[in-house]
């Protein structure tokens, strides 16, 4: 019986098999979403533990790694949505590209706040359309969505983004 | 100016302030985490609430006694 047929029937040889081939992929995709090592350990081990639960429903003809991608994806949407900051932002921000280091620096910390107030399906697709550069048919394979709805999340995020950016006073214009 | 522009120009204001994940290589094997999850949680049996069973039992009772009612719950499906 091959790998899958054997964790689809409930083997543990065959999961721990799985687990042992794919945690590295799935973590490596968990921790550019979530961007914090020991959360996206604990979201990976969440990962497998679903994929176990859920293993009887699993096509032993199907794609594991997909499958997998998908539940991560999930798994780390869910900890977005939980983790989402209600911070309010300062009134007075400066400018991304103002020559001063300190300013500077100021205006990434309320960038990224800003970004951490999206909603978590905004951010996710943000995040990894355009910090990680994901192709948007792998985004949207992993989020079980069209990349035609990825584009459009994608151009929503940056809206809202450059809306809040700009009602906070942060020059939106990189050089 | 355009999506792609816009989207362009965000990228790299986001960038500025969010670096992309350079290093997503794991550091250490999870299985054991795995274990003890495995452990402490075994896979939950699925049970169903008397509420649903009570339903089922009433749903069963009005078809039995009143087999006219068939096509009409048909109908609602």
């Amino acid at each position: 019986m091959e790998l899958l047929e054997r964790f689809a029937a409930g083997d543990p040889e065959a999961f721990e098999a799985l687990f042992r081939g794919y945690q590295k992929e799935v973590y490596a995709w968990i921790v550019r979403i979530v961007r914090d090592h020991g959360i996206a350990e604990d979201l990976t081990v969440e990962t497998f533990w679903r994929i176990y639960r859920s293993r009887a429903r699993f096509d032993a003809a199907g794609n594991f790694r997909a499958w997998a991608r998908r539940i991560s994806t999930n798994v780390a949407l869910d900890y977005l949505r939980h983790s989402r900051r209600e911070t309010e932002l300062p009134e007075d921000l400066p400018s991304a590209n103002a020559g001063d280091p300190a300013v500077r620096r100021e205006a990434r910390e309320r960038i990224k706040e800003a970004f951490q107030e999206l909603p978590a399906k905004y951010r996710l697709v943000a995040t990894l359309a355009l910090i990680e550069e994901q192709p948007y048919n792998d985004i949207a394979e992993a989020a079980g969505i069209s990349a035609a709805l990825v584009k459009v999340r994608v151009f929503r995020a940056v809206r809202m983004l450059r809306k809040k950016l700009n009602s906070l006073g942060v020059e939106a214009n990189a050089k | 100016m355009s999506n792609e522009e816009s989207n362009k120009e965000m990228k790299e204001l986001l960038k500025q302030a969010i670096a992309p994940a350079k290093d997503t290589e794991l550091r250490r094997d999870l299985w054991p985490q795995m274990l003890r999850k495995l452990k402490e949680q075994p896979a939950p049996v699925v049970s169903v609430p008397w509420l649903d069973w009570a339903l089922a039992a009433i749903l069963g009772a009005v078809l039995v006694f009143f087999p006219g009612s068939i096509p009409t719950l048909l109908y609602h499906l």
